[in-house]
């Protein structure tokens, strides 16, 4: 028997406005518990919500950019359920009519590409967060984060292993921090997923009963998780069994998924449209307004980086992979007439910089500015390449300005021709052997000559000039 | 010199003439409501500052329309620093940070919020018999209800402690105590007052009003109650006219729309003849009476109690005993903060209702019950369209009699509920209704309903400053009151 694995994701994705989705309260992570909650938040008696229409903004740009149907009218409903964490006992979300609705995404997975439909994204509010752990047999609660501005992306189940699982979420990632729309910080929890997985048989066209994997936030865990998790489902139906539809918890710890509940356990949200809000009209103007303002997505990016700019295929590929990527190469480029030379280092030595450090370029030291100059000292022949690379190590270890390094180092490199003919006759002088074996035809020993004069000149040197010295003095 | 029985426009004259300085006004309402403890209208009295603020207005005299002005506010409205229960005890220890917009409002003209009045618990009720704080009793008669919800305020105005109280109607909680206290109050039209800071019972049924002896002071009142409000987003963004402009406009050639399809047959005769003498009234007045067909209107009591309460049930989850309010003190788990909590802080009436909500809103439920009701809401909304094509107002009894006995409906919900028969399909449609007091039956005052068309309180509010002009039913005071 062969099995079948169908994937649904439905990803969360923290909204980067200033205020919450209903209140003035602020959004700003990380600060002190309970200190970014005002009225509404804090579900006082009497207030009321009104909603955000810079979160609706937001929610439409990934609506355009998905190529989805945008619902000028869409309404809000509200999810009903206790928890303490839910200062209203409902969480105000958008059920019946949602601001967006039928995209697309395509996803590259060893070469080939694949369309991943969206069902819709819809607006809601984010919960606050109960803590466990702080308390001696108390649970605290923190409400900052209630209200907070949330997009549900909820793709249709059309994924089919753990990396599909993967390169979706990855792509709704640079999608949505290309839009400028989230931050797509994993750590901080904005952006977070739930995964739907089932298992079918190869030829039916039923699917399975599936198990819902709750808020699981890194790529890494998902994988696993879906892993851990298809290896269990068809354990379970090889064996006879049958699958129950449940909520599971994925920990990371034991990589398992374990039973939080079962659906005869599952809250009846008892959904109904919210009273307090009207539904919220986005007219043919704002709609037009915020297409017209739609930045560069990443597949426009890369193709222009291609056919304008004549960059390689794959060096465009993983600089419009992400926006602080593509940002570093725009600004770089800007500072310099060669944006070639700056995708090359970008691909080559700051990647390898980036994976040795295993960061993200807007985590690192390394301005745009300072980069972009960086490739300006070679360009006008200020240093050279080898000098560039030692220069680009000082820069990202202690973030100091190019010029700077280059001068108090005094790496400034060597053109004057009479000095490099002075080093290079020492050289020819000082190894006699070397040059009549070369004078005899052994024509490598050409680059020992180059070394030497290198060597002499502490890498300084302009590596042309000592190229055609040496050629002239050793014919 | 007394300030009992007293309007708001006989207040304005007093204080402007110096008859009577407003630190003496605000120890005599203090001293009318010790002297009437027994009525049990107030939960909590805001006595120092309310003094503060006459002794400032002694000092400061003042040109807004309600400086000085007495006025007892429900105790659903929060109020910052002072206790707002909404009759409950799962808020018994609540004390707001903030102020609802309509009582900023009225407080910005110059009022003093002398207290807060009693009321059925979370505004469900027909006669103050759920509040946590005990019984109101009518001042017509210490073992009749004063009907509910904002019984409490029904009371203290008629009474003569105060001229003037703020109330909320939700399916006739400012009308029916009216009606069975011989006060006047109105409803305006759904989204008129901010809803900000009024706790919620049915966000989309609960409007606030004015309640107070005249049509003219509700009038008065309802000009600076009214405003649109950025954070209620149903609050509606239409200009508030000059309420009392129309207030004398003759009847000439008005109609008055009356309900073919109400069934008055099995009401008190005497009920229906004070209805029609007040329909005699109107005709003398210059108005016609014209037949009207609300075809669903038998409907509205079932739909009322299957919106109000799903409402209702998702709006109360936030009593939960973790944020605010009690908590009860046997809880073992995070089940039994919320079990015993609300077991604990909600009465009888409030469960039923949560539980009925929460029934009509369950998986398998919702399209029979919230879904259905909702259509037939839609549907008694379009039969007033359609009245209001023909009519500028439609008149019915404000109940189906005088103030019962306390204790005579407690154990029937069903007869409780179908005291808000005539006056629940105004707040289904959201259109503004008035009540006024229009007869007596056995020494029990009864009053009348005037509904309006989408924000056509003026209209209300004309008819019934004619009527007011004319008779003096709400002249009476009862007997007994110290």
């Amino acid at each position: 028997m062969s099995w079948e694995t169908v994937i649904g994701l439905e990803i969360h994705v923290q909204l980067s406005t200033k205020s919450k989705l209903f209140s003035g309260g602020s959004t700003e992570f990380g600060a002190e518990a309970n200190t970014h909650v005002d009225l509404i938040d804090m579900g006082l008696p009497g207030v009321l919500p009104v909603a955000n229409k810079e979160a609706f903004y937001k929610a439409i740009r990934f609506g355009l950019a998905t190529g989805a149907k945008i619902n000028q009218t869409s309404s809000f409903d509200r999810k009903n359920y206790f928890y303490p964490d839910l200062p209203k006992g409902y969480q105000i979300t958008q059920m019946t009519k949602p601001i967006v609705e039928k995209g697309s995404i395509k996803i590259y997975l060893d070469g080939s590409e694949k369309v991943i439909n969206i069902t819709r994204a819809h607006l809601e509010e984010d919960a606050g967060k109960s803590i466990h752990d702080l308390f001696d047999g108390e649970t605290g609660v923190d409400l900052n984060r209630a209200g907070t501005p949330l997009l549900e992306i909820v793709s249709e189940p059309e994924i089919s292993n753990a990396k599909e699982a993967v390169a979706y979420f990855k792509a709704i990632r640079q999608l949505v921090t290309f839009l400028d729309i989230c931050d797509g910080n994993m750590a901080e929890g904005s952006m977070r997923c739930d995964v739907n997985v089932s298992i079918k048989k190869n030829d039916s066209s039923e699917l399975g009963t599936r198990a819902e994997l709750k808020n699981i936030n890194s790529f890494k865990f998902i994988e696993k998780a879906i892993n851990f998790e298809i290896d269990r489902q068809t354990k379970l139906l090889e064996n006879g069994e049958s699958v129950v539809q449940e909520t599971r918890l994925y920990d990371s710890e034991k990589n398992e998924t374990r039973s939080m509940r079962s659906k005869e356990e599952a809250n009846d949200y008892r959904y109904f449209p919210c009273p307090d809000l009207l539904p919220v009209v986005i007219s043919d103007k704002e709609l037009i307004e915020i297409k017209e303002n739609l930045p560069e997505l990443p597949e426009e990016k890369e193709k222009r980086y291609v056919e304008d700019i004549g960059l390689d295929k794959s060096e465009a590929v993983i600089i419009s992979s992400s926006k602080a990527m593509a940002n570093m190469f725009e600004e770089a480029s800007a500072k310099t007439n060669d944006a070639k030379l700056v995708a090359k280092w970008l691909v080559g030595d700051v990647s390898a910089l980036l994976n040795k450090d295993n960061i993200e370029i807007d985590e690192s030291k390394l301005s745009a500015e300072n980069f972009g100059k960086l490739i300006e000292r070679i360009t006008d022949n200020t240093i050279s390449g080898k000098i560039a690379k030692s220069v680009l190590e000082d820069i990202w270890e202690n973030g100091s300005d190019v010029d700077k390094v280059i001068e108090t180092k005094g790496l400034v490199q060597i053109q004057d021709e009479s000095i490099l003919e002075d080093i290079a006759q020492k050289v020819i002088q000082s190894n006699p052997d070397q040059v009549s074996a070369y004078l005899n035809g052994k024509d490598k020993l050409f680059g020992f000559f180059v070394g030497q004069v290198m060597k002499e000149t502490q890498g300084k040197a302009n590596p042309k000039s000592v190229n055609d010295i040496l050629r002239r003095l050793l014919k | 010199m007394t300030i009992k029985y007293k309007s708001v426009k006989e207040f304005k004259e007093m204080i402007s003439q110096k008859e009577i300085s407003n630190k003496e006004i605000i120890q005599e309402v203090f001293n009318l409501i010790d002297d009437n403890k027994g009525l049990n209208a107030f939960i909590t009295l805001n006595e120092e500052n309310s003094i503060k603020k006459a002794e400032y207005f002694d000092n400061n005299p003042s040109e807004l329309s309600l400086a000085g002005i007495p006025i007892a506010q429900k105790d659903l409205f929060c109020t910052k620093g002072l206790r707002t229960t909404c009759g409950s005890n799962i808020l018994n220890n609540f004390v707001p940070p903030y102020t609802a917009t309509v009582i900023e409002n009225l407080e910005n003209a110059g009022c003093i919020s002398v207290g807060k009045t009693n009321m059925d618990e979370f505004a469900m009720g027909s006669s103050n018999e759920t509040s946590f704080f005990g019984n109101v009793h009518n001042p017509w008669g210490e073992n009749l209800v004063p009907g509910g919800s904002s019984g409490g305020a029904a009371a203290a105005v008629a009474a003569g402690i105060v001229p003037a109280a703020s109330g909320t109607d939700t399916g006739g909680s400012i009308r029916q105590p009216a009606s069975l206290c011989g006060i006047t109050g109105i409803k305006p039209t759904y989204g008129r007052i901010s809803r900000w800071g009024m706790i919620a019972f049915a966000s989309s049924l609960d409007q606030a009003g004015p309640m107070a002896r005249t049509a003219e002071d509700c009038a008065i009142l309802l000009n600076e109650m009214c405003s649109h409000d950025e954070k209620d987003t149903t609050s509606l963004d239409e200009t508030v006219p000059n309420f009392q402009e129309n207030l004398n406009k003759p009847l000439k050639g008005k109609k008055i729309g009356i309900v073919k399809d109400l069934d008055l047959s099995n009401l008190d005769n005497d009920v229906v003849e004070v209805f029609e003498n007040s329909l005699k009234e109107f005709q003398s007045l210059g108005a016609d009476l014209v037949d009207i067909s609300l075809p669903n209107l038998a409907l509205s009591v079932p739909t009322y109690y299957v919106v109000a309460p799903a409402e209702c049930s998702s709006n109360l989850s936030r009593f939960d005993g973790v944020k605010f309010g009690r908590r009860s003190e046997h809880t073992k788990d995070l089940e039994e903060l919320y079990v015993n909590t609300r077991s604990e802080g909600f009465g009888d009436e409030v469960k039923r209702r949560i539980l009925i909500g929460s029934y009509v809103l369950s998986a398998g439920y919702y399209d029979a019950y919230y879904k259905k009701a909702q259509q037939v809401r839609r549907l008694i909304k379009n039969d007033f369209e359609n009245a209001f094509s023909n009519v500028d107002v439609i008149m019915t009894p404000t109940t189906r009699g005088p103030a019962f006995e306390i204790g005579s409906k407690g154990n029937d919900p069903i007869q409780m509920y179908l005291e808000d028969l005539f006056t629940i399909s105004a707040n289904l449609a959201g259109l503004p209704a008035l009540s006024l007091p229009n007869g007596f039956i056995d020494n029990k005052p009864i009053g009348l309903q005037i509904i309006g068309n989408f924000l056509d309180e003026s209209s209300i509010l004309n008819f019934a400053h004619m009527y007011q002009s004319e008779t003096n039913w709400h002249m009476h005071t009862p007997e007994g009151i110290k």
